[in-house]
Parts: C-alpha cells; sequence; structure tokens
C-alpha cells in the first residue's frame, strides 16, 4: 500500500541494493579477500552476498525482558514490537496500527512508557523492557489487572495490555489525581470497543488504593 | 428457577479475563509456529484499469523470499460465484481475489509476498514492480445520484426487507398537514477498524488439511468459504477463533487475508501468516455513504399522519450490498400513509459490509433529527410528540410486539437525566461561555434469531461442558452461555465450562446483529434441557430409584442432585446416574427459531437516548458532557457485560455523530485518511459522564430466554439525540454527520 519504495532501484543485471552489495564488496573481508570479479559475477546470481549480508546486517542487542537478561541478535529494521511478538513470542503487546497511533504496543522501558512499535529494537541496547506478561507475579494478578476485570474495563481484550501498561505507568508518573487527568493522560491508548468509562473506574480504584 | 440463585441476571466479570489481562489470549495472528512464513499482501495503487504488467523477479531473487502469488501464478481454483459466497455475502458476484488482472476498486490486493520474515516480506514488496492500465470511474455518491436503482432481491433479503409498499396517499396527507418537518441527511464511508489486525495464520497439517487460526466472526463461515474455494472436504479444515480483537461487522465475511493465507500454505506446503497493515484496514467492507431525505406530517394535536422516508446508498459495482434503513419510522410511529424508498448507487469500490447497528443507525439519524424538528414545529416536548404517537402495535407490517417497554425508557431516562431541567427554547441554556443543549432520541432495533447447534456433555467428574462453534468477539458471549447452561444443570459456575470459536464444535451462524444470544443461548438451553431429561431418565432408571413415578416437572437440580420438589429427601445424585452409567452422557441439540410463532409478531430491543453537550460559543467545539441509554431489551443475561455493549454503543454513537468519516478523493478513487490518526475516533479524553439503564421487560414470545440482545441497539439512538442536543445549544440544526465545529460557527 506504500506509496514510498524502499526497494532501490535495480542496476542493469536486475538485481536491487547496489549501494549494500558496494558496501559489503568493499568493507567485508570475505569479499574482499576471495572474490574476483568473476566470483564477484557468480556470488550475486547465487545471492550470496545477500546471504553474508543478513549475517553482518545483524546487530548484537543486550536487553532484560521481564527480569530475564537476553543476548540477542536482530536486524536493524526489527522495531522492539516485532521483535517481542515474531523472536520472543511475547504476544501479549499487541500491533493495531504499528504507526504509534493506538498505543496497544504499550510497554515499560526502564520504567517509562513507551510505543513499543516506534522503538527500533536496537535502539534500546541496555534497557529493561517490561511487558504485560512481566506484570503480575507468578499466578497473582498486579492490582491493575485485578481491577479491570472487576470493572469490566475491556470487551474485545486487544487493547487491553497496552492500557493496563500504560496505566500502571501513569499512576507512577503521578497523572492519575483525578478523573480528567485520567482521562487526558491515557489519551494515547485507544479502545475501540468503548470500555473507556469502566478503564477509568478501575485505575481510579488502584490509585485510591495506593499503588505505587 | 434451577437453583436457588440462577446465575442468569447475575453481573459475573468475564470468564476469559485473567487471560485478557495477562496477555495470554491468543488472537489469530499469534499463533507462532516452526517453520512459520509471513505474506505481506501487495494492493493495487488504481482504482479501476487492468494490470498490465507485474514483475515479480527482483523481489523473488531475495534470499529468504518463497514466492510472489499474483493473478498470473496463482492456482486454479473454483469457478462458480456461489463457491465464493458466505453467509452474509450479497446478492450479487463476491470478490475474487488475485482472479485476473482487473482492477475493480483502489486497494484491491493484488500480489502476496510470502517470505521467510515479516520485514523482509515488506521489503520485497516493495521490490514488486506493477504497471496498470487505468480506465474511468466513479466513487461520488452525491455526484451519481442519477444512477441510483432498485436494489437486486436475494438471499439477504430474507434478514434485510426492502421497504414496504406505500400506503394511503402520501403526498396529499403530507400537504394537508398541520405541521411539517423535513430534511436531507448525509453521512460519509465509515471503516470498522477493529483494534486488531486482520490476521490468518494456516498451518498446513499434509494430505488437503489445515488448522486455520483466523480473525473472524464466523468460524463455520470461513470453514465453508475456504472448502468451498479450495476444494477441500469441510472436515478437513479446522478454523479456530476464540478470541477475536473487535468485529463490529467485519469479520461477518471472510476477508481476502484468509484467502491469500490459505491459498500460499497449501501451495507452499507450510504454515503461513498475513496479517493487514493498518491501511489495509480499509481495502474491504465499510459503512456505505448514504444519503435520506425525510418529510414527517402531523395534525394540530401532533399526531402523524404521513410518512415519506428515501434512502440512496452506495454499493459496490459486483454486488448489491442492502441496509434496513428507511423501515424504521413507521415501526415506531404510526401513520396512515407512508411512503417508504430505497435505492442504490453502484460505485467503483469495494461493496460495502454490515456495521455495528446497519442500516438502523443511519435511519434514526434521520427519523429521529426529524421528530425533533417536528416538536419543534408543533412545540410540544420531544418526549410527549413520541408518547402520542407511541405504536402500541407495529402497524408497518400490522403485528403486535412481543413486547415493548419503551414507554419506560422515556420516563425512567427523563427521570435519571433530569430531562425536565430543559428549558426547551434554544441558546437558552449557559454553562459560562458554552451553550448548553439536551437532546433525546429513540433507538430501535429488530430482533433476529437464527438455527444453531449445541453440544452438552456431563463428564464422568460430574462436571458440565457445552460447545458451539460461535465466537466471542468481545460481547461476553463466553460468559453469557456459561450462565445459561449452568442454570439448566442447576451447577455452580465453576462446574461448567463453555468451549467455543472452533469450526469443529456444532453450528452456529455468524457473529452479528445481536442475534447471539437468542441464536446459540437457545441451542444451549435446548441442549442443556435434552441433557436434563436424558439424566433424569437415567435417574428413574436406577434400581430402586427414589424418583420412581415423579415427573420431569416435580425435580429441581441442584448442585448435581436431581431433588424431588415434594419432599427434598428423594434425590439421586449425578454421581449415582454417572456410576451406573459406564463414561460421560451427552447430547447434541439444535434448536430453530419458533418460525409460525414468531412471524405473529414483531420483534425489536428499544432505548431511548438521552445527551447533554456543551457547544463553545467562540470555537463551535462540541462536548457531550453527559449521556444516558435507557434500553428495554428483554431478559438482560448479565447486566455487566450487557451495560458494557450499551456503553461501548454509545461512545460509537458520539463518535459516529462527531467523529469517524473516511474521506474520499474522488479525484483519485482512493481512501485518504487510513490510519488512526486521520480516522478519528474518541479517545479516553473525548468521554464523560455515562450512564445505562435496563428498563425490565418480560418477553414469553421471543426465545424461551425471553433475551433480545444487546450488540447493537446502544449505538442507535445516541447520534441523533446528539444532533437534537446541537440545535438545543446552537439553534443550528446540523445533518451531516460527523458534525465538526467549523459547520457551528
Amino acid at each position: 500500500m506504500s506509496s514510498k519504495k524502499p526497494c532501490t532501484p535495480p542496476d542493469s543485471d536486475g538485481v536491487p541494493n547496489k549501494t549494500r552489495r558496494d558496501f559489503l564488496k568493499k568493507s567485508s573481508f570475505l569479499t574482499a579477500a576471495a572474490f574476483v570479479p568473476v566470483t564477484v559475477v557468480n556470488a550475486a546470481v547465487n545471492q550470496w552476498d545477500e546471504k553474508l549480508a543478513s549475517v553482518f546486517e545483524k546487530t548484537s542487542l543486550h536487553l532484560e525482558v521481564n527480569g530475564v537478561p537476553l543476548n540477542l541478535s536482530v536486524e536493524p529494521r526489527t522495531t522492539l514490537l516485532d521483535l517481542l511478538r515474531e523472536q520472543l513470542n511475547l504476544t501479549g503487546t499487541k500491533k493495531g496500527c504499528d504507526r504509534g497511533q493506538c498505543g496497544a504496543c504499550t510497554v515499560h522501558a526502564d520504567g517509562l512508557r513507551i510505543n513499543s512499535c516506534l522503538s527500533l529494537a536496537v535502539t534500546n541496547e541496555g534497557k529493561k523492557i517490561t511487558t504485560i506478561e512481566g506484570l503480575s507475579k507468578g499466578q497473582e494478578l498486579h492490582p491493575m489487572q485485578e481491577a479491570f476485570i472487576k470493572h469490566d474495563g475491556f470487551q474485545c481484550g486487544y487493547c487491553t495490555p497496552g492500557q493496563i501498561m500504560s496505566a500502571v505507568a501513569l499512576i507512577k508518573e503521578g497523572h492519575a489525581g483525578s478523573e480528567m487527568e485520567i482521562r487526558e493522560f491515557m489519551s494515547g491508548n485507544i479502545c475501540r470497543c468503548g470500555a473507556y468509562p469502566n478503564i477509568v473506574n478501575a485505575i481510579q480504584e488502584v490509585k485510591k488504593g495506593g499503588l505505587s | 428457577m434451577m437453583s436457588d440463585q440462577p446465575l442468569i441476571g447475575q453481573p459475573i466479570s468475564r470468564l476469559e479475563g485473567h487471560l485478557k489481562v495477562t496477555g495470554t489470549a491468543k488472537y489469530a495472528g499469534e499463533y507462532n509456529v516452526p517453520g512459520l512464513l509471513y505474506g505481506y499482501v501487495i494492493n493495487s495503487t488504481i482504482t479501476k484499469g487492468k494490470i498490465s504488467s507485474i514483475n515479480t523477479k527482483i523481489a523473488k531473487a531475495l534470499p529468504g523470499v518463497i514466492e510472489v502469488f499474483t493473478h498470473e501464478n496463482r492456482p486454479s481454483l473454483a469457478w462458480f460465484d456461489m463457491q465464493y459466497s458466505d453467509m452474509d455475502a450479497p446478492p450479487g458476484s463476491p470478490f475474487r481475489p488475485l482472479h485476473t488482472a482487473d482492477i475493480k476498486y483502489n486497494g484491491q490486493p493484488i500480489a502476496l509476498v510470502v517470505a521467510e520474515t515479516f520485514e523482509l516480506a515488506r521489503y520485497a514488496a516493495s521490490c514488486v514492480e506493477i504497471k496498470y492500465t487505468e480506465e474511468p470511474f466513479s466513487t461520488d455518491l452525491k455526484e451519481n445520484i442519477d444512477k441510483a436503482r432498485a436494489p437486486q432481491p436475494g438471499l439477504a433479503t430474507f434478514l434485510k426487507p426492502l421497504p414496504p409498499k406505500p400506503k394511503g396517499d402520501f403526498e396529499k396527507a403530507y400537504n394537508d398537514s398541520f405541521a411539517k418537518a423535513s430534511g436531507e441527511f448525509y453521512h460519509g464511508t465509515e471503516h470498522h477498524n477493529p483494534l486488531e489486525l486482520f490476521s490468518t495464520t494456516t498451518i498446513y497439517e499434509g494430505q488437503g488439511k489445515l488448522t486455520i487460526y483466523d480473525k473472524t466472526q464466523g468460524t463455520i463461515n470461513s470453514q465453508l468459504y475456504v472448502g468451498n474455494i479450495f476444494g477441500l472436504h469441510f472436515k478437513d479444515v479446522r478454523v479456530i477463533a476464540p478470541y477475536v480483537g473487535g468485529g463490529f461487522g467485519s469479520g461477518l465475511r471472510p476477508q481476502y487475508q484468509l484467502f491469500l493465507s490459505v491459498m500460499a500454505a497449501l501451495e507452499l506446503k507450510r504454515p503461513v501468516r498475513v496479517t493487514l497493515e493498518r491501511n489495509q484496514m480499509y481495502t474491504f467492507g465499510h459503512r456505505p455513504p448514504t444519503i435520506q431525505n425525510t418529510r414527517f406530517g402531523a395534525d394540530a394535536n401532533g399526531k402523524i399522519t404521513a410518512l415519506n422516508h428515501s434512502a440512496i446508498a452506495e454499493t459496490s459495482q459486483f454486488e448489491d450490498y442492502t441496509e434496513v434503513v428507511v423501515n424504521w419510522s413507521n415501526m415506531l410511529y404510526p401513520a396512515e400513509n407512508t411512503l417508504m424508498e430505497y435505492k442504490l448507487v453502484p460505485l467503483d469500490v469495494y461493496s460495502p459490509l454490515d456495521m455495528r447497528a446497519p442500516g438502523g443507525s443511519t435511519g434514526s439519524h434521520a427519523i429521529e433529527s426529524t421528530m425533533d424538528e417536528l416538536a419543534y414545529k408543533l412545540n410540544i416536548d420531544p418526549i410527549e410528540l413520541r408518547l402520542i404517537n407511541y405504536a402500541e402495535t407495529d402497524t408497518s407490517v400490522g403485528r403486535p410486539y412481543s413486547s415493548k417497554e419503551l414507554r419506560q425508557c422515556f420516563i425512567q431516562g427523563a427521570e435519571k437525566f433530569g430531562w425536565s431541567n430543559r428549558n426547551p427554547e434554544p441558546r437558552s441554556m449557559r454553562r459560562g461561555n458554552k451553550l448548553v443543549g439536551y437532546g433525546m432520541a429513540t433507538g430501535i432495533w429488530e430482533s433476529m434469531q437464527l438455527p444453531a447447534r449445541a453440544e452438552a456433555i456431563l463428564t464422568k467428574e460430574g462436571k458440565l461442558l457445552v460447545s458451539s462453534a460461535v465466537t466471542d468477539i468481545g460481547t461476553g458471549t463466553l460468559t453469557v452461555m456459561t450462565q445459561i447452561a449452568a442454570d439448566e444443570l442447576g451447577l455452580p459456575l465453576a462446574d461448567v465450562t463453555f468451549s467455543y470459536g472452533d469450526s469443529k464444535m456444532p453450528f452456529a451462524p455468524i457473529q452479528g446483529g445481536s442475534f447471539t444470544v437468542s441464536t446459540v443461548g437457545s441451542a444451549i438451553k435446548a441442549a442443556g434441557k435434552a441433557l436434563r431429561k436424558k439424566l433424569f431418565k437415567k435417574a428413574k432408571d436406577i434400581k430402586n430409584s427414589p424418583l420412581k413415578g415423579t415427573d420431569l416437572e416435580d425435580v429441581v437440580f441442584k448442585n448435581g442432585d436431581i431433588i424431588s420438589k415434594n419432599n427434598p429427601a428423594l434425590r439421586v445424585s449425578f454421581q449415582d446416574i454417572l456410576a451406573l452409567n459406564k463414561g460421560a452422557i451427552k447430547t447434541t441439540n439444535t434448536s430453530l427459531p419458533k418460525a409460525f410463532k414468531l412471524k405473529k409478531y414483531s420483534r425489536a430491543a428499544h432505548s431511548a437516548a438521552f445527551v447533554e453537550v456543551e457547544v463553545d460559543e467562540q470555537l463551535g467545539v462540541v462536548t457531550v458532557t453527559r449521556s444516558l441509554t435507557a434500553v428495554a431489551a428483554g431478559n438482560i443475561i448479565n447486566p455487566k457485560t450487557a451495560r458494557s455493549q450499551i456503553l461501548g454503543g454509545m461512545v460509537w454513537g458520539i463518535s459516529k455523530a462527531l467523529r469517524e468519516e473516511t474521506i474520499t478523493d474522488y479525484k483519485l478513487g482512493k481512501y485518504m485518511n487510513q490510519n488512526l490518526a486521520e480516522y478519528h475516533i474518541p479517545v479516553h479524553a473525548d468521554l464523560h459522564d455515562m450512564d445505562v439503564i435496563f428498563v425490565e421487560e418480560k418477553d414469553e414470545i421471543i426465545n424461551e430466554l425471553g433475551s433480545k440482545g444487546v450488540g447493537e441497539i446502544g449505538i442507535v439512538g445516541m447520534p441523533p439525540a446528539i444532533a437534537n442536543a446541537i440545535f438545543h445549544a446552537t439553534g443550528k440544526r446540523i445533518n451531516q454527520f460527523p458534525i465538526h465545529f467549523d459547520s457551528l460557527l
């Protein structure tokens, strides 16, 4: 659907990404050491350089996710959201728009709420990430999770992890002082089912209960 | 009554709540299996014409790209239109993805890139070169009114009757009437935008067998669709969808990601997931833009004598999608002279699709705004005018209502809202620099019931298992069905499990139209009843059974015992029965609507919506500061989840009146705001004081549960109530939705 075409126009042999191939030719030790021009052509045909690129282009990343330290190798173009969902199988964090417009992907990075779809995974080096899966202690739910169930703060449940992560951070930020303040500072989290009044009730109850 | 405290009627928290608040409830695009491939859809950037060439060579050359499917290399598939049809297909020729080089609408899916990772598939899609030959097209309803024609009838007409025939002489009666009110109304295209992106994960199981995790409002609908198109045995196609991240109608028809995911999985013999992007969520069904005209005439006492309501709606060039827009006014208000008209204009867009209260929320906008105008012309209070014209029977078809407590909605709603504080004079009420307005409107939604099956099993441990293929799109189906089943066997909630969202379970139709409780709930009640009968028979068959000589009517089922009403000492426990019966006891039952009985009645849920708005006099900004909806929808199975349904519907009403609209660039034939930043829906800050009342309504006709369903009724009355409140506040009657501040300056 995108009108912007990230695909680099192909060069004469019909293979895209000339710049990346050039870069590899110049910088890759293996390429420089082993490939004479003929073999470079062969490599292009057999797409070896792309295979090499996929290895070279992965970056190491150290993250702590829900208290578990991880040493990962990720592509720079992978978002934190896709890393969580597709590679770490933490599908509790939802993708609703992939553009930072709905808040379904809200997680905590070093305690601050962020839209994980707007954050490239590699920019989170060394950070502590908490997702919805890391909020409860074993079977014991976080008070916010309990309050959402009690107040029926969801219907389809798809925005719910994002709402809860946002709500927990909201109280820590000191932005749950009044009903109006809660509504204002929760407005980055869209709920299409329209559970908003119940969500606000849930947050107010947790706030009154003195959640820190 | 099955036990001392029936579970029906209790505000039980959602049984899947724990899974949803911990992120462990899995949605269609979240089944990660080894070797999973990712499909990325390419959509047409032109509106009409042909693909003249499509070059996939570069994309295919990228390592990790498995295949690029287009109309040129897709497998040979089913031939006939009927095979592409589904339970919610309008008359016509259903759209077939990757069928030919023809482009029928902007955003049409034209290729699927399948790769090892999502990022690679997305990148490779940008490497596919497409050239088109463009043809002229039309996407503007207002510019094509002259092409309006009657819709072709079809199977869909069964649930969506065409307008009733004219009665009396409308034109004469209208001309002779003491007071007249009329208006032209318009709303643009709207898209469902459930928060979950449409997604299908297809697992290729070998030997033509598939397990499909689909975002759908009907597992069996998707199963039949896939079986028909790909020539698979239905039993080999299993569609699973227990958690659905919102539907609102968008999942009533199988969408193209299902087709593409299944096609790729079958061709590649590997698991394939296709997830749409948010902008692609605007490339299938939508609420059609509709132009409506009304003319209502009344005598000096306020009695309505003449009703005319006509609507012209958009449809696609390949299907005649229809809605019931103009039939409602005469259901609500008796009039001797009526003229109802409904026409379609086919345009170069995708077929419209049922969206929350399809037709009803459209029609009520025009009807209830015109009623408000009429009240002003007559100088009668808007509630009073509705009471003067209160339809004790449905005069549009000459049938009584199975039940109708709308009057109580007016009375209780007005009381709690404080309607009596309203000074009817426009611009008469203020709060600081804000104009304050009160508005109200009536809502109506037909209560339907379809056939369904359900299974009930008493396990050897004495637990009750019930099942149906139905989904739970967030309406509370799991919880409500569990309550119904538990009451039927007199068991506590903890001893009952409801399994759902799986096409291998007993048949359920698509989940929509507010008919799931009446349809699936009735099937579960029937299965539970059959199981009671079976258990009772087995209890009597026990040697020296204490229940010998008693009838089913003379016993109660309570906490795993069958107890004589006359002498509670006489009882047989489920355990006694199970001990003699080797293994579990099972029944499967079909519930059919009692068509002959029901045909004699009109059946509908009603509501009265009350709204207070503040309008900033300088800036024109509208805030819905208070809203209340009083609902009469029969027996409310779960007041907690039902209340949430109504609240959600009210939020949709605010959205429809003030926020949401898909904007089309008619020169490009393309939707311009295909994202959640520019497609405005309410956020937390837009909502203020909201309240719901359920008035008591007994209905012994509609179904055994006496329940009407509440999925749509919450939205119906809200948009006109808001428009009426804005009129009261400002003296300006704005008949075009959404109402923006600029029209109030």
